[in-house]
């Protein structure tokens, strides 16, 4: 392996990503079977997605409204668009062909702007039907190779899909990563996807080349499959850039093809032989009229797309005064609305993103079930000292498990914050058994201010504010 | 007119299809085929600049259906159509190389 920082200076890495992603619909994409993931084998078939004979397929509406979110989400043109058929021999489409826009697609023409302020232009984003799902039997590890035979599931056949095909601005495994983050994001959003990519809703391929640094001419680049991961997309074009550039460090060629990640090896391998070039021979699906959404529909489905992520991001950026990372954080575990809510009700921005990000990410599920009223009142509590953050955290954890109103939880624990008075007559009783310390406290030795904090605390019963007590300390030996 | 067809067209073609011709059937073909293409060159001839793309015979567009489940069929029933099942799914040779 060439050392990845030789290879670094040498070349540069172009990605190009294909996000086929699984619209949320109840049925398929042409009949009327359940789209459903993990129901038992071939129940979900019926003459259309099996290919028999003289049925005909009808385009479902929910999924042509999905595909028309995503694409204005993505900022395409939506566009008159036809289907064709692709035609192949491979048993996981009984029809020989599956039903894909090709040359007049749905959606082109678009564009994401990452977190970081980069922007990914989208070539196109296009309607398709899935594939079935094909188990491989013998041969070990249910690879297909060496696979004595083959068993097949055609729930899957039919499922609609939209193709995100992104152009190849992708300059590293980790903006590629933070793509495919921002793009289930906002498949999310508009309700296209579950973003499941462990279930297979969400399946990226990544086209991948090198060259010199600074070049702006294409290399010859590979398309690597089988990315179930984020993780796995990042260290699959990790491995096939550095696989690459050792091969141009040696004078080698680069083979166009397809090669499939193997996670366990942690490497990409050689996948399709090249031996029969494939001619899809693309024609119009002659049972399929066009499809072309008037200005009215457009508008209609555009209206419907919730807030993007991106937005989110920069309206509680300005809200809570806190930076893009942790607006990005929030808006990703979806607390935004909660942080907002508590923020218009006068609560401390950056406090009620900690407590959000922290305290009420650690138990996402009952975070869902949190009241925005009893957590506004909590950190109102906090913000006028009447909890110490401890306190607080813990009456927050009461409020995730239990729910309540805080005030009533804070007095059940016997959580009351001293009063003004009582602190300070701690404080003093604190200072004047101690002279000594009292003495170093004086001469600047902040080593001590914990063993003050520490008495005032368990004169208290815990009560105390660290803070307030501190700052009472610094009040009397500035006093003399 | 030169041949609009070969004999190792028809093959390759017929290759994709997955049929198996004899020699006297390709033969056949490429003078059939041949005159399919004829026919197609005859209508390029024609000047068509001004006329829009047909994109599908019928004056219709944005046929859509709800999104409603419909029952599907019985398993049983659609696997004794196949050739050969296991495990309650279609049975099919070992396939070489992969899908698309």
């Amino acid at each position: 392996m060439a050392d990845p920082e030789a290879g670094a200076r040498a070349y540069d890495i172009v990605v190009g990503l294909e996000v086929h992603c699984e619209l949320r619909t109840v049925t398929k994409l042409f009949c009327g079977c359940r789209n459903a993931f993990g129901d038992e084998p071939n129940t979900n078939v019926c003459p259309v997605c099996l290919g028999l004979p003289g049925s005909l397929p009808v385009l479902n509406r929910q999924a042509v409204e999905y595909a028309m979110a995503v694409g204005l989400a993505l900022s395409c043109e939506v566009r008159p668009s036809l289907f064709h058929r692709k035609n192949y021999f491979y048993p996981d489409m009984p029809k020989d062909y599956q039903v894909s826009q090709y040359d007049e697609p749905i959606n082109v023409d678009g564009h994401l702007d990452l977190p970081d302020g980069s922007v990914v232009g989208i070539e196109r984003a296009h309607m398709e039907e899935d594939t079935g799902k094909s188990s491989h039997v013998g041969g070990g590890g249910g690879r297909i190779h060496g696979a004595d035979h083959s068993l097949v599931d055609y729930n899957r056949a039919g499922v609609p899909l939209v193709e995100i095909v992104s152009r190849p601005d992708i300059r590293s495994s980790a903006q590629a990563v933070d793509y495919v983050r921002e793009l289930r994001a906002i498949l999310v959003t508009t309700g296209a996807s579950d973003g499941k990519m462990e279930e297979g809703s969400l399946r990226v391929d990544a086209n991948v080349s090198v060259r010199p640094a600074g070049s702006d001419t294409l290399g010859t680049r590979c398309e690597i499959k089988n990315l179930n991961s984020l993780r796995s997309l990042g260290r699959a074009i990790d491995h096939e850039a550095a696989r690459q550039w050792d091969l141009l460090d040696t004078g080698e060629r680069i083979v166009q093809e397809t090669r499939h990640w193997n996670e366990d090896l942690g490497r990409t391998v050689a996948g399709r032989s090249k031996e029969e070039a494939y001619d899809y021979r693309y024609f119009p699906e002659p049972d399929l009229v066009p499809l072309a959404p008037d200005d009215a529909w457009r508008d209609r489905v555009r209206a419907a797309i919730p807030m993007l992520p991106a937005a989110r991001r920069a309206r509680l950026c300005q809200a809570a005064g806190v930076d893009a990372a942790l607006a990005g954080t929030v808006v990703e575990l979806d607390l935004d609305t909660l942080v907002l809510a508590a923020i218009s009700a006068k609560a401390d921005g950056r406090r009620a993103v900690n407590r959000a990000v922290n305290e009420v990410a650690a138990d996402i599920d009952a975070a869902r079930r949190l009241d925005p009223a009893a957590f506004t009142k909590l950190l109102l509590l906090e913000d006028q000292g009447k909890l110490t953050a401890t306190q607080a955290k813990q009456v927050l954890a009461e409020l995730l498990t239990a729910g309540g109103d805080p005030v009533d939880i804070a007095a059940a624990r016997g959580f009351e914050a001293l009063g003004d008075d009582a602190l300070a007559g701690a404080v003093d009783a604190a200072i004047a058994s101690n002279p000594a310390e009292w003495e170093r406290f004086k001469g600047g030795d902040a080593k001590v201010t914990g063993f003050f904090v520490g008495l005032v605390m368990r004169a208290s019963g815990g009560k105390a504010d660290g803070k307030a007590v501190t700052a009472l300390l610094r009040e009397r030996a500035a006093a003399g | 007119m030169p041949d609009r067809i070969t004999t190792a067209d028809v093959a390759h073609v017929a290759q994709l299809a997955r049929l198996d011709l004899t020699e006297a059937e390709l033969e056949r073909l490429v003078v059939d085929l041949g005159a399919v293409l004829d026919h197609a060159a005859g209508v390029a001839a024609l000047d068509t600049a001004g006329v829009p793309p047909t994109a599908h015979p019928l004056p219709l567009q944005n046929v859509l259906r709800p999104d409603e489940v419909r029952p599907s069929l019985d398993r049983d029933e659609v696997l004794a159509m196949a050739p050969q099942a296991e495990d309650n799914r279609f049975r099919v040779p070992s396939i070489l190389g992969d899908g698309p």
